[in-house]
């Protein structure tokens, strides 16, 4: 096959010594990406191997992403003619949604895949795959208005701090998307903070870092809250996810299909996300409005990021717990703490973030204790 | 009426070319040799020289260690070769076969009016012993341990294994016999499948386990019945060199004949075939495996054999060889979210969910895909019946941390336990190299 052979003659170039080796990683990603690796089992150890590889799990997780993902462009432009008081055509606001999502999307892969690229380089390491998750869910949880240099930083910062000092995919303790959206909210709070700048008119005006001209801002059901108002958006309308908020969070319905797909190809915990809602849930009903601001307790789960935090933040299976039990502490912990900080933290609106966070700390904790439970039963077992 | 135990976790990989319940003998072969890797954790001083005559049953080598414990000739005829490799490390003792065999004669006797250290005894002088495996460590057995339990498992459900039902056919009189003898060392545990005949032999405590690849594995049904803990041994033989023990009470001679398994999806005609421990695969294999591509031979089951050649010798435990597609020359493009529909996975995101369970697959050797650090979480636990944490016990490995690995339990476990671990995970780790590593490492440490 022609593509083979292209490869196989460019592969000494890349190799150790070759003129291009030092490029030999961004290689190596190329030609797995595009052929699975001939290599075959040792002599000795399992000689089959299921057919499931990283590449393809991981790529799993941008699929079930898509709903999510075309919903929130779609989404940018409605709340931007919504705001203009103009009427649009569907593809009209699509487009417009793309043309705001797509630099960042870009920007966020170009930055991230360039450290990991070289990373991967200088430790002679394959490019690990996991930053294809990452890439894609930090324009998905960043406010609209997120100039790009400063999605350039905190993309920079979570790669090298949150994973590559760690030892990479697979080894960091935060999740990394999560992490750059931390980073913007605690270095950038002017622009991430408050209540009325998740969204504002004139994306396209922000893009370049300008300050928009006669932006008009909408408030998000959080804000709305926070602020002592009324919420003004209505139960159907959070599900659906016509209202104001970061890009892919707003769309209950895109999330939940994003989330059949992640159980049934056994790709996230469904113990996790279950025990999240179950956790939120409680916690919300706890702490309910007493209805003065016409919002139910119920109506928690499905404002802010709390359905995408559950479905593609919490179940990130590197920073959730390995053992069963812990994952169900885990996944009720950051549903309970996600309302928790929401509801009696008058500084911080949305919670979620913190409270997965807050749980990646612990989840190496909950493993701590369901494994040494098994270690003290094997103690007590031989000293009978 | 036997203890039912149900194994939940775990999985059966369908590979097409199971063997057909026909059994032929293979005609004998030219030369013989006994590889002492074979026998893991023993360091071979042979006792013979080149151009020696030996009967089936005299010692070619011992282990250094505890040289009661003779590893014997499973022909008669002249040593033509003591194999070395690197520093000298001994690779095989090969043995021209005679035209007539000859049998060292152990003498008849009457396993009833034995005592344990007699049956001991007589294994040791006629290389039975050596069949044996301790855990911990899954290596050769020690003698002079005294074993809390001797176990033995009659299921046979890694991909391809020879049926225990096929193999025994024939020597159920031996089987029961070699039973009886195990039975005066230490109390046996016999594993049988549901519905076996086997489930009425006497002498041993009989457990019948119901459930999915590896429940056969005699690592799980220790750790279900009576897990091993730090300062103890057992010791674990398979079913069919019981029958080689109730030969030699019922015979008096060491007879190392066994029924093998000759299968996998590039053998023309997959079957079971009577062959001699120590005879050259090519003889065992000839004429039967495809040559339209390249092919895989393995000594044992595609999850935890060998990789040999025709030129090599039938190991001493193998109770099949296997035939697979090598598949390195597969070049098979955007393989990693392409459909796959032949492929096999127990990841939903391939379509093998959605196949009748019948369906039969052709698996090659290859990895397919990168390795990777651990990622996804349960995948190892999934398959791993035993009250163990696979993954941190495998990470302990890893680390070196050998309090650790003895807290989460890695005196119970041997590397084909890992088995169908290593077959499912993403992340492409060499989980039983990994295992094995571990043992020798706490084994060196703890002598």
């Amino acid at each position: 096959m022609g593509l083979k052979k292209i490869l196989d003659n460019l592969k000494p170039t890349f190799s150790e010594g070759g003129k291009l080796s030092a490029f030999g990683s961004l290689y190596d990603a190329m030609e797995t990406f595009f052929y699975v690796p001939n290599e075959t089992a040792k002599v000795r150890g399992a000689h089959i191997h299921d057919a499931i590889d990283s590449k393809r799990s991981i790529f799993f997780v941008v699929i079930a992403l898509i709903p999510a993902i075309l919903f929130g462009m779609y989404n940018i432009g409605l709340q931007h003619y919504q705001i203009l008081g103009e009427e649009s055509t569907f593809w009209c606001k699509f487009l417009y949604g793309l043309a705001v999502m797509l630099p960042k999307i870009i920007v966020s892969y170009a930055v991230g895949l360039g450290i990991e690229v070289t990373v991967a380089q200088w430790k002679k390491e394959e490019v690990h795959e996991g930053f294809f998750v990452t890439g894609i869910l930090i324009p998905l949880i960043v406010p609209v208005n997120c100039p790009l240099w400063i999605l350039a930083i905190a993309t920079a910062f979570a790669v090298i701090f949150a994973k590559e000092v760690f030892g990479g995919t697979g080894m960091n303790i935060f999740n990394p998307a999560l992490v750059t959206r931390a980073f913007l909210f605690f270095a950038y709070p002017s622009m991430m903070s408050g209540d009325k700048v998740w969204v504002n008119g004139n994306y396209i005006d922000c893009i370049n870092g300008a300050p928009a001209v006669d932006a008009v801002s909408a408030a998000t059901p959080l804000g709305q809250l926070a602020a002592g108002e009324a919420v003004t958006a209505s139960p159907m309308e959070t599900i659906i996810g016509t209202i104001p908020g970061s890009i892919g969070e707003t769309s209950v319905i895109a999330i939940l299909i994003g989330a059949v797909i992640l159980v049934w190809a056994n790709i996230a915990s469904w113990k996790i996300i279950l025990s999240t809602f179950a956790g939120g849930a409680l916690m919300a009903y706890l702490l309910r409005y007493d209805g003065a601001q016409n919002f139910e307790w119920w109506e928690q789960l499905t404002v802010g990021g709390f359905c995408f935090g559950a479905v593609f933040m919490a179940t990130d299976p590197v920073t959730s717990p390995r053992t069963e039990g812990g994952k169900w502490i885990f996944g009720f912990l950051i549903g309970a703490m996600a309302i928790i900080i929401r509801v009696l933290n008058p500084g911080y609106p949305e919670g979620m973030m913190l409270a997965i966070l807050l749980m990646n700390v612990f989840a190496p904790l909950f493993d701590y204790c369901f494994v040494q439970s098994n270690i003290n039963k094997r103690a007590k077992r031989a000293a009978k | 009426m036997a203890n039912v135990i149900k194994i939940t976790k775990g999985l059966n990989i369908n590979l097409k070319g199971k063997a057909a319940a026909q059994v032929s003998a293979v005609p004998a072969s030219k030369v013989y040799g006994l590889v002492p890797d074979a026998f893991w954790g023993m360091k071979p001083k042979v006792v013979v020289k080149e151009g020696d005559e030996v009967k089936a049953g005299d010692a070619l080598f011992v282990n250094k260690l505890h040289p009661e414990v003779k590893f014997v000739s499973p022909v008669a005829g002249k040593v033509t070769l003591v194999e070395r490799g690197d520093r000298r490390k001994v690779l095989s003792v090969q043995v021209e076969a005679a035209a007539q065999q000859a049998y060292v004669d152990f003498g008849k006797k009457d396993v009833k009016s034995l005592t344990g250290e007699q049956v001991k005894a007589a294994l040791l002088e006629s290389g039975l012993f050596a069949f044996f495996l301790q855990r911990p460590y899954a290596v050769v057995a020690d003698p002079n341990d005294v074993p809390k339990g001797i176990f033995v498992s009659a299921i046979a459900d890694m991909p391809l294994a020879a049926d225990i039902d096929v193999v025994l056919k024939g020597n159920e009189a031996d089987f029961q016999t070699g039973i009886s003898a195990l039975a005066k060392i230490a109390k046996v545990y016999l594993g049988v499948k549901p519905g076996s005949s086997l489930a009425s032999t006497k002498d041993a405590e009989v457990n019948v386990f119901d459930g999915k690849c590896p429940a056969g594995n005699v690592g799980v049904q220790i750790n279900h019945i009576s897990p091993v803990n730090k300062g103890e041994v057992v010791w674990t033989i398979g079913a069919e060199e019981v029958v080689f023990i109730g030969r030699l009470f019922n015979k008096g001679v060491a007879d190392f004949t066994r029924t093998i398994a000759v299968a996998g999806s590039e053998m023309k005609t997959p079957q079971y075939k009577q062959v001699l421990v120590g005879a050259i695969i090519g003889d065992i294999v000839a004429g039967n495996v495809k040559t339209d591509k390249k092919v895989r031979l393995i000594d044992g089951n595609p999850l935890t054999g060998v990789k040999v050649n025709e030129k090599d010798f039938l190991l001493a435990h193998s109770t099949e060889v296997t035939a697979i597609p090598e598949g390195d020359d597969a070049d098979e493009l955007f393989g990693w979210i392409a459909p796959r529909l032949n492929d096999f996975s127990v990841s939903r995101s391939y379509f093998t969910w959605l196949q009748p369970k019948s369906k039969e697959y052709v698996l090659d050797a290859r990895v397919k895909g990168g390795h990777r650090h651990m990622i996804f979480s349960g995948e190892y636990d999934s398959v791993f019946p035993m009250d163990i944490y696979p993954e941190q016990l495998v990470k302990a490995i890893i680390a070196g941390d050998i309090d650790r690995m003895e807290a989460l339990g890695i005196y119970e476990v041997a590397p084909e336990d890992f088995a169908v671990a290593e077959f499912v995970d993403s992340s492409k780790v060499e989980l039983q190299r990994i295992v094995r590593e571990g043992l020798d490492m706490l084994r060196k440490e703890n002598e």
